[in-house]
């Protein structure tokens, strides 16, 4: 009832979690079965290792926070070796989030993941706007998007999924540029870029000034995007974006996302993925659907 | 083994004011409590407070396995901790716990420790003084706060050792720092130290130029508290480390760079 298709992915039910906020999935492991999820995106992967941004890196504001981690993380090379043999063995989609300074780090770790027999996907983050260099300026610009995405293409033969940044005027062109180059899937949104100032010490509350917003405040936003860029393209497209509930996940499918993901809701309830499925399933049968597929994009 | 964490619903039992901007909370859980090191702390759901979204991450101050309670010392600081403070006896709190690394058992139950606490950080000083004077350990309490009325919980340290007191304005104890007072310029087997960033420092500092062990306890800023978004990292001598999962207890040996900085 619950089953949805991401391009080659089968996914139990739509709901996955999103990158940066699940760690690699054994961080929840004790409050619900990952088996259970329709699949779950590690953390942001880079070619080497990386210190990320300097504390501090989070502020909340109303309705959601503001974090500047910063691609943290150990490098492709310690993913392989020393998480992937922890995780492979579960039953759900494990999706990589590769990011990069360049053209050659996002193809380099990309070719390194397609590699992994249990990763059935990867989600290129063309837009994480902490980082100074690359992330951001391959997503804001339809051009350079397409080239990391069909350079990418070029090396990796599995379901190449591909991030979006919402800090641009018009996402749907950005949308088309990446399925021409051969995306398989978008996913959207990535953080919103903000800034928030802690008056009484009269300093930005982040290390970095400004950093990505995430959380309901940006749901609207997210809405409105996945509509759009649902709209536009012919590939899948997975929704996120403040999504906490049932009703919220339902908005996205309903304005075109095939598949949903969790993010800052985890850190507020760590169940919340499973609570969202419980309630899809209960809305499925309030409403006499039999098949999730028949909301996807109706509005 | 990793100890399990878990999401429980708790009523409070009691609130109870125990010093100018404290409460303590008593905590009962719907099943049994979990097992707790002292040192680790819960991340608390605050319901009904405008603009508190995120978990907060209080200590654990105490826990009393035969009336299957557990407390938490609550200092009233902004928006989720002043809710905190007027909860009713009856009322629901959810709780995700235990969380984190805490202090870790002095080498010889022969040990002479010295507990060092400032404002909040008292908390979890509590909890480990107790466990630890079970095993006979000869512990010294030092606490400092800008008056006596804002050094909370201190009598309850007293059946369990020495309590040695400082304050800014010399309400209480000797007036100065607590690295001022004459009891820190002795010798430990251990010191255990939670409080303020600039306390916590310079404990260490002194500690490590007089080659004694030391424990810290971090405070920071905390999204997840389970390690996975990477929000709270301090910059230790081997690079960034998760406070909510390599601490927040860290040993100063690998801190200098941490405390060497002002
Ligand atoms: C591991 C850990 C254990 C803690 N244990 C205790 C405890 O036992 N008792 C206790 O009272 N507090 C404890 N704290 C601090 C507590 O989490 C914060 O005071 C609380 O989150 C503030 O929430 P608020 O909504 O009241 O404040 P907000 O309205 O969010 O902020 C008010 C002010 O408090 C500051 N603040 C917010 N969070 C922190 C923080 N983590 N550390 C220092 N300043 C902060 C803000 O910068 C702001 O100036 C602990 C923190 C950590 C990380
Ligand atoms: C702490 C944190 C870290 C994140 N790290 C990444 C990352 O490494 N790669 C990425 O593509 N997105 C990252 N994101 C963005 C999220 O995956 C997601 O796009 C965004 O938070 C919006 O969803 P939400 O409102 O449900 O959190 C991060 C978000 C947060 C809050
Ligand atoms: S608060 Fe999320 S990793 Fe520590």
């Amino acid at each position: 009832m619950l089953e949805v298709a991401v391009h080659n992915l089968k996914l139990k039910n739509p709901v996955m979690t999103a990158s940066g906020t699940f760690g690699y999935g054994e961080e929840f492991a004790d409050f619900i079965d990952l088996e259970q999820l329709g699949g779950f995106v590690v953390k942001g992967t880079t070619g080497s290792h990386r210190e990320g941004n300097p504390y501090p890196r989070m502020a909340e504001t109303p309705s959601g926070m503001l974090n500047a981690v910063g691609l943290q993380n150990g490098g492709v090379g310690k993913f392989c070796t020393e998480v992937y043999p922890r995780i492979k063995h579960l039953h759900t989609n494990i999706i990589v989030n590769v990011s990069g300074h360049s053209i050659e780090e996002y193809c380099s770790v990309a070719e390194q993941i397609d590699s992994l027999e249990h990763i059935p996907a990867i989600e290129l983050n063309i837009s994480c706007p902490n980082v100074k260099q690359g992330g951001m300026t391959f997503g804001v610009d339809p051009d350079q998007a397409a080239r990391v995405v069909s350079e990418v293409r070029r090396v990796y033969g599995k379901t190449l999924i591909v991030k979006l940044t919402p800090n641009v005027t018009h996402i749907a062109e950005i949308a088309k540029a990446v399925e021409g180059a051969g995306a398989d899937s978008v996913s959207l949104i990535n953080t919103v870029l903000g800034m928030a100032i802690d008056v009484e010490r009269q300093r930005p509350c982040l290390s970095t000034i400004t950093g990505g917003l995430s959380g309901p405040a940006v749901k609207p936003i997210a809405v409105r995007m996945v509509w759009q860029v649902a709209k536009a393209v012919k590939i899948p497209v997975i929704g996120l974006g403040g999504i906490a509930s049932a009703a919220d996940a339902l908005e996205f499918l309903m304005a075109g996302a095939r598949a949903i993901q969790v993010g800052t809701a985890n850190f507020v309830n760590p169940r919340v993925t499973i609570d969202i499925i419980e309630g899809l399933n209960d809305y499925c049968h309030r409403h006499h659907i039999g098949d999730i597929n028949d909301i996807i994009g109706i509005i | 083994m990793e100890q399990k964490k878990e999401m429980t619903d708790f009523a409070v039992v009691e609130n109870r004011r125990v010093a100018e901007t404290y409460v303590e909370l008593v905590l009962r859980p719907v099943g049994k409590l979990a097992k707790v090191v002292p040192g680790q702390f819960a991340e608390v759901r605050v319901e009904g407070a405008e603009g508190v979204m995120l978990r907060r991450p209080i200590s654990i101050h105490d826990i009393d396995t035969e009336a299957n309670t557990l407390s938490l010392l609550v200092q009233i600081v902004g928006r989720g901790t002043r809710r905190l403070s007027q909860l009713a006896s009856g009322e629901r709190l959810n709780l995700v716990y235990p969380l984190g690394k805490g202090f870790s058992r002095p080498k010889s139950t022969a040990s002479h420790i010295l507990l060092v606490g400032g404002g909040a950080g008292i908390a979890p000083l509590y909890y480990l003084a107790k466990t630890l004077s079970r095993e006979e350990v000869h512990i010294t309490t030092l606490l400092g706060g800008r008056s006596e009325a804002l050094i909370p919980a201190r009598d309850k340290f007293m059946p369990l050792g020495e309590v040695c007191l400082t304050t800014d304005d010399g309400s209480a104890g000797v007036q100065g720092l607590v690295v001022d007072h004459p009891c820190f310029a002795e010798a430990y087997d251990m010191i255990y130290t939670c409080g303020p960033t600039p306390m916590m420092k310079a404990v260490a500092r002194s500690a490590a130029a007089r080659d004694m062990s030391c424990e810290v306890s971090l405070e920071n800023l905390m999204a997840c508290g389970l390690g996975a978004c990477l929000c709270c990292v301090v910059d230790t001598d081997t690079g960034h480390q998760r406070v909510c999962k390599e601490g927040p207890v860290f040993d100063i040996s690998g801190m200098t760079k941490w405390y060497e900085l002002c």
